[in-house]
């Protein structure tokens, strides 16, 4: 009875030695979630390539561990990507669920994430309901929050002494913090507020009433399909030479070959460019245009640097996935090469980050125009949110 | 608010309604006539947007492009009834709905496998670009004045086609009682072929006219097939006529209410009321205006004759 009882314990013991170095081997799983189907799908479709890089760049072991990456389609829709997350946790047992481009969807899928005690690291949207009260010690977003963006548009053009601005966004929570933001800095007259559908197709109507309304400058956020759409029948309606167009997420390197020279000269305002000159982009630049034959765009640089982020913060614990509370001090310290070069992380995990003015160019070789930095609106600039985030560290 | 807004509202609204028309009516021919719940009609309305956009790129010719694009469409829409619809006219809706639903997904796929997931880059020629100075102060875009004049055309051939010759006798045969139609000795099958067929190049034809103006990629088809659908079914289901004013009502409509319904409700509640209101009305009011067609007329405003 002795000896069975010493056996069983020589084993048991045996047992939790091979389990010790096993459990350090354990496979990293990260969930996630964009549109990759539909009109939108080109967006996710870029930040899948651009995950994708990241592994490569990384010998396809995030933070020393072997990494399985699990891909859901939101479709654009908040339930749909509520139960992806839901089946990323429960069926997957994923320790970081990445991705969503939407606001909506982001409203959804992120109190989902961090309620299960899960890491949510968002590479789009950035809701402000997410940067102040609802501020999450288990959510941090390597993309900026919604106001921003526009913020330096609006500190832009009231620089630049406009007056008589028409605003327009699709109506949904993104779109209308984009207009709170643009509106925090920009102080001159608005002429006025429209509101379309989202995922909208035809802008006619109202372009007419736009054009009745007689603005001296017209200010726009319409993302992925809907900028095309837009871009194309402003310039096809002959308001390009009337009104000049500023916009943030509109033109981009996903929209610009659809619309081609409706795009040139168009100003916008952006945390990144391809243009940007630091190593970590070049790296990501130069290895995305030679896997794929085009430029990135930011929701793939944002994607791209969500997974060196999951990095920085599983090799600072050593591979130690229970260790959250030592992923959390890592990942406050944006210890990773960034695209966007280095930045801090506020106290609701939002970078603190600069904001450049952008112009589309004639491309080399009279190609598709090109994106090009022409000087920086903000440094360092803080989201507005955050002093409402009862978070400190 | 002033006359010429309103009348420039109302030729963007007309446009609008001719392009749902285009779509609602081959659509609502092969629902009333073969029975058949068609959700992929979207896809064949991508197929033609894409076709036309890569032969304009190819051969440079706008007329030979739309020619071939048409052509193309027709011939995508006839190898689908031929292999895949011809064994689901006895089946009931919800498997036609399945089916068709899962051939939205298989042309969406191979168009993303043949031409990237990416917007299409497509223009319009150089003599369709531009304006047309309509009075002294209304301007508007000769493309859409184009889609104009095509919509209306294709509705007058429509008209008289089906009323007033062999094959449009025998669709509103076919429509009426279909059984009759097969005892007295007419090739029912083929003429589902053609009835499917000519849908078909309708919807191609409404995607060609919109790849300029709407970006031309994947599941574009779904985005203008649910309107449709609202279209068919206030003007009634299976009736041309009633798609045609189905697709008018439905195009000034949300045309109209996008553009003046801020405005007006603006002079009744306050101002920021309005601007959280209006556009949120707006967008659900020809979803409203379906409601209210099927609590009170539910076979809509111009049935099918049965």
């Amino acid at each position: 009875m002795q000896k069975i009882a010493r056996t069983a314990l020589a084993g048991l013991i045996a047992a939790g030695l091979f389990a010790t170095p096993a459990l350090a081997q354990q496979k990293l799983k990260i969930g996630f979630i964009a549109t990759f189907t539909g009109p939108q799908g080109v967006i996710g479709n870029d930040m899948r390539n651009s995950v994708e890089l990241a592994l490569d760049h990384l010998g396809r072991k995030v933070g020393g561990l072997d990494t399985e990456i699990i891909y859901g389609d939101d479709q654009v829709k908040p339930d749909v990507g509520k139960q992806i997350a839901e089946e990323m946790l429960k069926k997957h047992q994923v320790h970081f669920v990445s991705g969503v481009i939407w606001s909506n969807v982001m409203l959804a899928v992120a109190p989902t994430v961090t309620s299960a005690g899960t890491f949510m690291i968002g590479t789009n949207a950035g809701p402000h309901e997410l940067a102040g009260k609802g501020c999450n010690e288990m959510f941090f977003t390597t993309s900026w929050q919604n106001d921003q963006t526009p913020e330096a548009m609006g500190k832009y053009m009231q620089d630049a002494g406009l007056q008589d601005v028409y605003l327009m966004a699709p109506n949904y929570a993104a779109g209308k913090d984009m207009i709170t933001g643009f509106k925090r800095y920009f102080k001159g007259r608005i002429v006025d507020e429209v509101y379309t559908r989202l995922g909208q197709t035809d802008y006619q109507a109202e372009i007419s009433q736009l054009r009745s309304k007689n603005p001296k400058a017209v200010f726009v956020f319409y993302p992925g399909g809907m900028g095309i759409q837009f871009l194309k029948q402003y310039s096809e309606a002959g308001l390009r030479g009337q009104f000049p167009l500023y916009s943030v997420y509109t033109v981009d390197e996903l929209t610009i070959p659809a619309v081609k020279h409706a795009a040139l000269g168009q100003l916008e305002t952006r945390y990144w460019s391809a243009d940007l000159k630091n190593p970590a982009n070049e790296k990501y630049v130069g290895g995305y245009e030679k896997k794929h034959g085009r430029l990135p765009s930011f929701y793939g640089a944002q994607s791209y640097d969500g997974i060196m982020l999951i990095d920085s913060a599983v090799r600072a614990v050593n591979g130690n996935l229970a260790d959250k509370k030592g992923m959390i001090a890592a990942m406050r310290k944006a210890n990773f090469a960034s695209t966007r070069g280095k930045f801090a992380y506020n106290n609701n995990h939002f970078p603190i980050q600069n904001f450049y003015l952008l112009k589309a160019v004639a491309g080399p070789g009279g190609k598709d125009p090109v994106m090009e930095i022409q000087k920086a609106v903000f440094t360092n600039h803080k989201d507005s949110y955050s002093k409402d985030c009862p978070m400190k560290w | 608010m002033n006359v010429v807004l309103i009348a420039e509202q109302t030729l963007n609204g007309l446009q609008l309604g001719v392009m749902l028309f285009l779509m609602a009516a081959g659509l609502t021919l092969v629902f009333g006539i073969m029975n058949l719940v068609n959700l992929a009609h979207g896809a064949l309305y991508m197929v033609g947007a894409y076709l036309t956009t890569y032969f304009f790129q190819a051969t440079g010719s706008y007329v030979l492009a739309v020619v071939l694009g048409l052509a193309g469409t027709l011939a995508v829409g006839v190898l689908t009834e031929l292999i895949a619809l011809r064994t689901l006219y006895e089946r009931d809706h919800l498997d036609q709905v399945l089916a068709t639903f899962g051939l939205i997904l298989i042309f969406n796929e191979l168009i993303a496998i043949l031409w990237g997931r990416a917007a299409l880059y497509s223009s319009i020629p150089e003599y369709l670009s531009g304006h047309v100075q309509l009075t002294e102060t209304l301007r508007y875009p000769l493309y859409r004045l184009t889609i104009i004049g095509i919509g209306l055309s294709v509705a007058v051939l429509l008209w008289y086609v089906v009323t007033r010759t062999r094959i449009g006798m025998l669709i509103r045969a076919g429509a009426s009682n279909r059984t009759m139609v097969a005892a007295l000795g007419i090739n029912i099958r083929l003429l589902y072929t053609i009835v499917f067929g000519f849908g078909a190049a309708l919807a191609g034809l409404a995607g060609l006219l919109s790849g300029p103006i709407y970006a031309v990629q994947p599941g574009m088809g779904e985005l203008i097939l649910i309107q449709v659908f609202v279209v068919i079914v206030i003007g009634g289901i299976g009736s041309i006529r009633g798609a045609f004013a189905g697709a008018l009502i439905v195009g000034m409509v949300d045309t109209l209410g996008r553009a003046f319904l801020k405005p007006m409700l603006a002079t009744v509640i306050s101002p920021t009321a309005a601007d959280l209101a209006g556009p949120a009305i707006a967008s659900m009011l020809i979803y409203l205006l379906m409601a209210g067609v099927l609590a009170f007329r539910p076979a809509g405003l111009f049935p099918a004759a049965r």
